[in-house]
């Protein structure tokens, strides 16, 4: 039963803090092997959530089981089957690299190879390093490091890459692949939406603690929101249409203009789609909120943003 | 990384008390080398008391010995007469002073948090706090023996029964000084607060319980405030050991009263492992 069994399973999650509700009935299932990404702005709830699931906040109403427990009574057989990345600490690092992996390493009942695990994060070179002398971006490997060591079945990553260059990030995309690969099932946050679409199967918005979106990358948004914007110079005046159908506008502009001036066919990036889903959601609380309609000028929503250069490609 | 994961089979017996045994022995060893890595811990707990022993005994010398005759003769040297109170003031601070500090540290800068999310028992974590203040507290022992008799010429005992004594202070003080460390560690809300709630009260245990002044001289009230707390049981425990049986004549009631250091010393001991047992969470919980 184990392997139909969700990994995660989360329904009608709440959180509040005193009068402050920072989740407000979430609900999703991350399968066995599903690497899964929480997207949503700063504050949104992504950590409250993640760390929810960890064990380390208790939830205030609704259902959470991780790994078939209640995250919140998760023992320890529990934890030996988890990994966590949280977000950047401050420890004080007098240890080296190698020592710090070979501590944790004894934690766990199965552990991964030390070696393999500093090669896998490129740390080769910093094995014997102490921590406090390494940069921002090495740290955070080594954090990485210390949240696989355990062969863990779900593995949480917390903002992962924060302050890791471009090359750092590539590379432990590649590890995140090579996990994937061994059936570890990944729940993920980032601010980087190109992050969430290399790495995650499926991706969650949230704002303001309310779950705005689920699904495949690919499938994030309204159609509306997805479709093509074809971009066109006409008289020296940049002209855009949208349309589901771009061939046809191209090829009737042709007829019309011969070849056009400044011709671009753009599909919304992720990261429209998704500062769409973030804009429209807080614009609809912020108006409910002021009852008071706001100026279609100040929305970003994707369906007021056919009127003219408002889409960025 | 090729070997495709399997669940592995949740064996409950592997998560038993042996492994939190062997893994705080692990952590005792990992304790030890990072306290000898902080060069402030180094100095401020560890190298403080021979520093002090040394510094009083060369700063008082011109006065001639503790106890002497009025021509001069007879007495103990200063030496002698402040080493009782530094291995105590070395007990309390390589127990309290650097686990309240330390485990503050551990709270704020996230070393708990992650520690929290792994399997490893917090029996396991204890064992390793008090192993590293057994070890360093050892060679901090040692360290100030060594000082006191090769460079001031302070006579060691040479009864076993004194070293008895010795051994069953040293031991139940240095448990309590312990767990009291670990509880404490709750008091300070930030890591970098916590030299600054910590240390001060530990400076003033200091000067009330006979570690800088001889605990003879304070006034009845203040002897008084200061039996309460276990630094002045360990004092003068250690006075019982080192210091000539003559002087058990200006302690309280004119003997060593070593049954009430007994009793002082456990009663702390059980109340700080009540207190850890009840307070201690790897991290603060905001619900």
């Amino acid at each position: 039963m184990n392997a139909i069994d969700p990994a995660v399973s989360v329904d009608k999650l709440t959180k509040s803090y005193g009068s402050f509700t920072a989740l407000t009935g979430v609900t999703f299932d991350i399968e066995r092997g599903e690497t899964f990404a929480l997207l949503g702005p700063n504050g949104a709830g992504k950590s409250t959530t993640i760390e929810i699931l960890e064990g380390y906040r208790d939830r205030s109403g609704g259902e959470a089981r991780v790994l078939g427990s209640d995250p919140q009574r998760g023992g320890l057989a529990w934890k030996a089957r988890i990994g966590i990345v949280l977000q950047s600490s401050g420890e004080s690092g007098n240890v080296t690299v190698r020592e710090q992996l070979t501590q944790f390493a004894g934690y766990y009942p199965n552990p991964r190879s030390v070696d393999e695990v500093i090669a896998a994060v490129g740390l080769e070179d910093k094995a014997n390093t102490r921590l406090k002398s390494l940069s921002g971006g090495q740290r955070r490997r080594v954090d990485v490091a210390l949240g696989v060591i355990g062969r863990p079945e779900l593995l949480f990553l917390d903002e992962p890459t924060t302050g890791f260059d471009p090359e750092a990030r590539r590379h432990f995309w590649e590890l995140i692949r090579s996990l994937k690969r061994e059936g570890t099932t990944i729940l993920l946050t980032t601010h980087y939406l190109d992050e969430a679409a290399q790495l995650s199967d499926r991706a969650a918005v949230i704002a303001a603690g309310t779950l705005v979106a689920i699904g495949p990358i690919d499938t994030l948004g309204s159609d509306e929101a997805r479709t093509p914007i074809v971009r066109w110079l006409e008289n020296g005046i940049a002209r855009e249409q949208r349309a589901s159908d771009p061939g046809r506008v191209v090829a009737e502009l042709v007829g019309r203009l011969g070849e056009p001036a400044g011709l671009e066919i753009v599909r919304p990036s992720l990261e429209d789609i998704y500062l769409g889903l973030v804009g429209a959601y807080e614009a609809d609380l912020a108006s409910r909120a002021s009852h008071t309609p706001r100026p279609p000028s100040a929305s970003s929503t994707p369906s007021a943003s056919s009127t003219k250069d408002q889409v960025s490609a | 990384m090729t070997a495709a994961l399997q669940a592995p089979a949740t064996r409950a017996s592997s998560f038993g008390i042996g492994r939190t045994l062997r893994l705080g022995a692990a952590r005792i060893g990992y304790e030890t080398k990072v306290y000898f890595r902080q060069s402030d811990t180094l100095f401020f707990t560890f190298l403080f008391p021979v520093i002090m022993l040394t510094i009083f005994s060369v700063a008082f010398q011109g006065m001639g010995n503790i106890g002497a005759n009025p021509d001069g003769s007879g007495g103990i040297s200063q030496a002698a007469g402040y080493l009782p109170g530094m291995i105590a003031a070395g007990i309390l601070l390589s127990g309290v002073q650097n686990l309240g500090t330390d485990i503050a540290m551990e709270r704020s800068d996230g070393t708990l948090k992650r520690l929290g999310g792994t399997p490893l028992p917090v029996l396991s974590y204890f064992f390793g706090k008090m192993g590293q203040v057994l070890a360093t507290s050892l060679l901090q022992l040692a360290l100030l023996l060594l000082v006191a008799h090769f460079a001031f010429g302070v006579d060691l005992p040479t009864e076993p029964a004194k070293w008895m004594t010795f051994a069953w202070v040293y031991l139940l003080g240095i448990a309590t000084s312990a767990v009291l460390g670990i509880a404490i560690s709750r008091l300070p809300r930030s890591g970098k607060s916590a030299t600054a709630v910590i240390i001060p009260p530990i400076l003033i245990l200091q000067f009330i319980s006979g570690v800088y002044l001889q605990f003879a001289l304070l006034p009845d009230w203040l002897q008084s405030v200061a039996s309460i707390f276990p630094l002045k049981w360990m004092a003068q425990g250690m006075r019982s050991v080192f210091l000539p049986e003559s002087f058990a004549a200006v302690e309280p009631g004119g003997v060593w009263n070593l049954a009430g250091a007994a009793i002082a010393l456990l009663i702390w001991l059980v109340g700080g492992l009540v207190i850890c047992r009840l307070t201690f969470r790897w991290i603060r919980k905001d619900s």
